[in-house]
């Protein structure tokens, strides 16, 4: 494999001096296996493409008119042994490539754990993914850092062989949150939450955009990984921490506003629950929360009758009071509240409600 | 402060009507893009140059005859020859576009600003997309089954000749709307597949992508009609003794495209009435939050869109299957497994859909599904490959330039296939989905595939159409335009794609891509140097039309086109043709048939109708005024079309009889060939 790598390399090399492809020399174990995913399907389709090719001329030259020695069987047109050959050597090769997709794509699968750090490293159980949260603007790149309290726009740091947990969304239309070095893209969409699962195993900068076509700013929609050692991701934690302003719903709105190749920018803290008003496209002052429209339309009024909720519940929002919704509608479960709430948490096991007294209340 | 569905329509359309004028809507004098120096130049050119050509046929006296003879004309072969002219046309545009962005994208990635903003760089590539395939590829295929596969099962006319000329109008009125938008107004800025929620009024509010949803709302109903039309043809037509296993491949290619098609572009039809509810009607189908979901729009549109591929590439391989049997001198090898390898493809492109968003995060279960099924589609493919492969084997191969192309398609679309394979594998799609590597695989199948087969098709039937070869000179300058540009300009951009350059950038951080933007730009040239040689192929032929011209059966052929005079008499056949073999007429002539020169009869011809250019223009209008909110004028001629369609069937006087001795007259070649009435 290492040498179809290399010889693919070399040719390139050979052919024009000073290419690149990132694709076949990533740095991160995610993306090398993506890489050599396609030198291997490329291998297992040149066994019929390459002959093919090579009969087309042969065929091309042998039977051209002026060749009268070519033997000439204008009505032979059926042969079963080839008819079995045409159809069953590329059933073969798909069969063998089904079986290498199946695998691949289960085991490289963005929503899942990391199995390993490298080829040669196992996952140390007793380092957690590091959790970065991506927001899509228009066109820029916010980061969420949940576990240091921090937030950047353009710029996210990584450290090398951690793996990371990416949850990703938009805050505008479809963008695609791509670092070639690291990992294949995922889409990142208004009101959904993807994921990607990766790491870095070498430390640099490297190159991040969207790889989505999301409007006039496009083109500049990039942004700078850093991935660090330990020691470096500290300090680079530390200089963002000292580095700015507070990251809250007010922030997030003056984001928002369309802006071209945007500056670095760093916040040293953020705001408790932000990434879930983001997620539910609630960050103005006005607005009903999307899993909020949700429960009061399965409460009682979806369709038609979500129209009027909308209009009646805007402002509220669980991640500022979760009751207040469910009080309203259902006074009568009032008591039980925390715990249905509860339940309705889908990832109860990772992502639990912060305890109902520890949430600020909006002014 | 609580507002009602009911009352939030009403204050929507309130808003809406509000917003415009009553009388011209949102049309104001800063429509006409005098901002911009490049579309205002070529804005000026266009006039003086539509000035000119309306100014030559009003001094030639030539409206009547276009009028008499070619608009209104229900006969399937001037429509199939109108849809070429259409595809030409629109191929000139949508290349201009290719041009424009391979030199600023070669500038840009240099270092250089070049000389498209991103805001009209954004409207460049989505016009070129749109264009090029609801415009160029689409009516080039359908000219050509709507010329070819009446005369190949032996049939006068298709089943409805009056709905294909009406199909063939509303092609027209959506090119015309989305020519219009270059000067008047905008096009929309989103890709071709106009994905929301940047389609939506929020992130699109201006009239461009009104312009793209009207442009292909009234196109892809012509399309729709004219698959049913061409499914009834096929079903109900054939010449006695024509069992569907003795049909050309051709015809079967165009069944099957046909099925696709009535299938397929209702989807399209009812997704893009979503999108346009959505964007007048204040709906919120695929809008980010109210409960749209911006996913079903990506899913539904290429439940449309995939098949829509193999709409295009099916009635190519049925061309290949043609010219190679003819140029090999050599029946079809394995014809049997040529119409399974057709049907399988038929219905796989049906299963294959969300290969298109893998990157959406279905989960591996679902992409792995769709990735092997896309596999799958590898295996019917190969097998028509080898099936002309050996086509070749022990034939004798006349290398005629329709054959050429063949050979250049055999050779360009494995690599096109192999790279689709690629992007089937789910984790390899991660890396390469959205980059530089996809466009050149899809212009690898589309340019490699669908083009050199439509230039195959052209060179090989252009004799029949009109009684005189092509010229072989510039056909050669073309065709190696065609394929050394292709390949000149679409490898850096495979190599691009391995770098992680990703598509639909008008404005790139470094320099380092700028000698693969160059290159590709030279290779875009070259491909210019080859259209303009299919120009001047096409125009030194006409001149040189005496020396070029042919009989019934130029190329020595075997089916039944081939039977009739070159070009065929307007009623295709004087006589019912009765078939016992495949290559119908390669079985005539083995066994000494001659066309009957006596015992003609009066034969039954369906009259030619304005009343498909008419409803067509009444929806062209319609179209604009929707575009532009002027909403009396829409009424207005969305009644009239409604009342002139509703009128037509009240037209008793549909059919006439060509009598025997006129049929006499023209078989015998005593008389001249007159047109129809």
């Amino acid at each position: 494999m290492r040498l179809a790598r290399f010889g693919l390399l070399a040719i390139c090399g050979v052919l024009l001096s000073g290419c690149d492809l990132v694709l076949f020399n990533p740095s991160g174990d995610v993306a090398a296996q993506q890489g050599d995913l396609i030198i291997y399907a490329t291998v297992l389709m040149m066994i019929v493409i390459l002959p093919v090719m090579a009969l087309t001329v042969f065929f091309a030259i042998k039977y051209r008119k002026d060749n009268e020695e070519a033997t000439y069987e204008p009505e032979w047109s059926h042969s079963v042994s080839l008819e079995i050959v045409v159809w069953s050597v590329p059933l073969a090769i798909i069969i063998c490539l089904a079986g290498l997709t199946w695998v691949a794509t289960h085991r490289l699968e963005p929503y899942n754990d990391l199995p390993r750090i490298t080829a040669e490293k196992a996952i140390d159980p007793n380092v957690t993914p590091l959790q970065v949260q991506v927001v899509a603007l228009d066109w820029k790149w916010l980061f969420i850092y949940p576990e240091q309290g921090i937030a950047t726009v353009n710029e996210a740091a990584v450290v090398v062989d951690r793996p990371v947990e990416w949850k990703i969304t938009s805050n505008t239309v479809m963008n695609a949150f791509y670092v070639p070095e690291m990992a294949g893209m995922i889409y990142a969409m208004g009101g959904m939450e993807t994921e990607l699962n990766a790491v870095m195993n070498a430390s640099g900068t490297f190159e991040g955009f969207s790889a989505n076509y999301s409007g006039n700013g496009f083109s500049h929609m990039r942004f700078d990984l850093q991935a660090f050692e330990e020691d470096g991701f500290d300090e680079w934690v530390a200089k963002v921490r000292d580095g700015g302003p507070m990251l809250d719903r007010a922030a997030v709105n003056v984001l928002e506003n369309p802006s071209v190749d945007h500056d670095v920018e760093y916040y040293g803290e953020v705001e408790d629950g932000l990434w879930n008003l983001i997620l539910n496209m609630c960050t103005g002052p006005n607005d009903l929360c999307l899993n909020d429209m949700m429960m009061v339309d399965a409460l009682g009024g979806g369709g038609i009758d979500g129209l009027w909720n909308r209009e009646m519940y805007r402002g509220l929002c669980t991640a500022d009071d979760p009751q207040a919704i469910f009080a309203i509608l259902r006074p009568d479960l009032v008591e039980r509240g925390p715990e249905i709430l509860q339940s309705m948490v889908l990832d109860a096991d990772t992502d639990p409600l912060p305890p109902l007294n520890s949430i600020p209340q909006a002014n | 402060m609580a507002t009602s569905p009911v009352t939030e329509t009403a204050e929507h359309a309130a808003s809406t009507l509000a917003q415009v004028s009553p009388v011209f809507g949102k049309l104001t004098w800063d429509i006409f893009p005098f901002y911009d120096p490049i579309i205002f130049a070529t804005f000026i050119g266009t006039c003086v140059l539509g000035a000119v050509i309306v100014g030559l046929v009003l001094y030639f006296r030539l409206l009547p005859y276009l009028w008499n003879e070619w608009f209104t004309s229900i006969d399937h072969k001037k429509i199939g020859i109108m849809y070429m002219i259409l595809a030409t046309i629109m191929l000139v545009r949508g290349f201009a576009d290719a041009l424009l962005m391979r030199g600023h994208q070669a500038l840009a990635s240099a270092g250089y600003v070049g000389y498209l903003p991103a805001y009209h760089y954004d409207q460049v590539f989505t016009a070129h997309g749109v264009i090029m395939i609801f415009f160029v590829a689409m009516p080039f295929v359908t000219g050509f089954m709507n010329y070819v596969m009446p005369l190949q099962i032996g049939a006068r006319d298709v089943a409805f000749p009056f709905l294909n000329n009406f199909s063939f109008w509303l092609t027209v009125s959506g090119a015309v709307l989305i020519m219009i938008s270059l000067f008047v107004g905008e096009y929309a800025a989103t890709g071709w597949l106009a994905y929301p929620p940047l389609s939506g009024l929020e992130f699109s509010p201006g009239v461009g992508m009104d312009y793209y949803l009207w442009s292909l709302n009234i196109a892809g109903i012509g399309t729709t009609l004219s698959g049913i039309n061409l499914v009834v043809t096929l079903v109900k037509m054939r010449a006695p003794g024509m069992t569907w296993m003795k049909m050309p491949i051709f015809c079967w290619t165009t069944l099957c495209t046909n099925v696709l098609i009535v299938a397929t572009f209702p989807v399209l039809t009812a997704t893009l009435a979503l999108l346009t509810a959505d964007r007048y009607l204040g709906t919120h189908f695929f809008t980010n939050d109210m409960g749209g979901n911006p996913m079903m729009y990506v899913n539904l549109i290429w439940i449309w869109g995939h098949p829509e591929v193999y709409i295009l590439i099916l009635p190519i391989f049925g061309i290949f299957s043609e010219v190679v049997a003819t140029f090999c001198r050599k029946r079809l090898f394995g014809y049997t497994s040529m119409v399974y390898a057709t049907c399988v493809i038929t219905i796989l492109s049906y299963l294959v859909w969300l290969h298109h968003f893998f990157t959406m995060g279905a989960g591996a279960d679902v992409n792995s599904f769709f990735g092997i099924t896309t596999m799958i589609i590898s295996i019917p493919t190969g097998a028509k490959l080898f099936n002309w492969l050996f086509t070749m084997y022990k034939g004798r191969i006349q290398y005629e330039l329709p054959m050429m192309w063949t050979v250049a398609f055999m050779l360009t679309f494995v690599i096109g296939g192999m790279t689709g394979v690629l992007l089937a594998v789910p984790p390899a799609d991660y890396v390469l989905h959205n980059s530089l590597f996809l466009v050149a695989h899809f212009h690898n199948v589309i340019i490699g595939g669908v083009v050199f087969g439509i230039f195959a098709g052209i060179n090989y039937w252009w004799p029949k159409a009109f009684g005189f070869h092509l010229d072989r000179f510039w056909g050669l300058v073309s065709f190696w335009g065609w394929v050394v540009g292709f390949w000149v300009a679409f490898m850096p951009l495979y190599l691009l794609g391995l770098m992680g350059v990703t598509r639909r950038l008008s404005q790139f951080e470094d320099t380092i891509y700028a000698g693969y933007f160059f290159t590709a730009l030279i290779g875009a040239l070259l491909v210019a140097v080859g259209l303009l040689a299919f120009i001047v192929q096409i125009v030194v032929s006409i001149m040189k039309r005496e020396q070029l011209a042919v009989d019934g059966d130029p190329w020595d052929a075997r089916t039944l086109e081939w039977s009739t005079t070159s070009p065929p008499p307007y009623y295709n056949f004087a006589f019912n043709m009765n078939v016992y073999e495949i290559d119908a007429w390669h079985h005539m002539k083995a066994n000494g048939a001659k066309p009957p020169q006596d015992g003609f009869q009066p034969i039954h011809m369906p009259r030619y109708t304005a009343s498909g250019i008419i409803i067509s223009g009444f929806m062209t209008v319609m179209g604009f005024a929707l575009v532009w909110h002027v909403w009396w004028l829409a009424l207005i001629t969305f009644v009239a079309s409604l009342a002139w369609g509703i009128g037509h069937t009240f037209n008793y006087k549909r059919d006439y009889y060509v009598p025997a001795d006129e049929v006499r007259a023209i078989e015998t070649g005593t008389g001249v060939v007159r047109p129809a009435e």
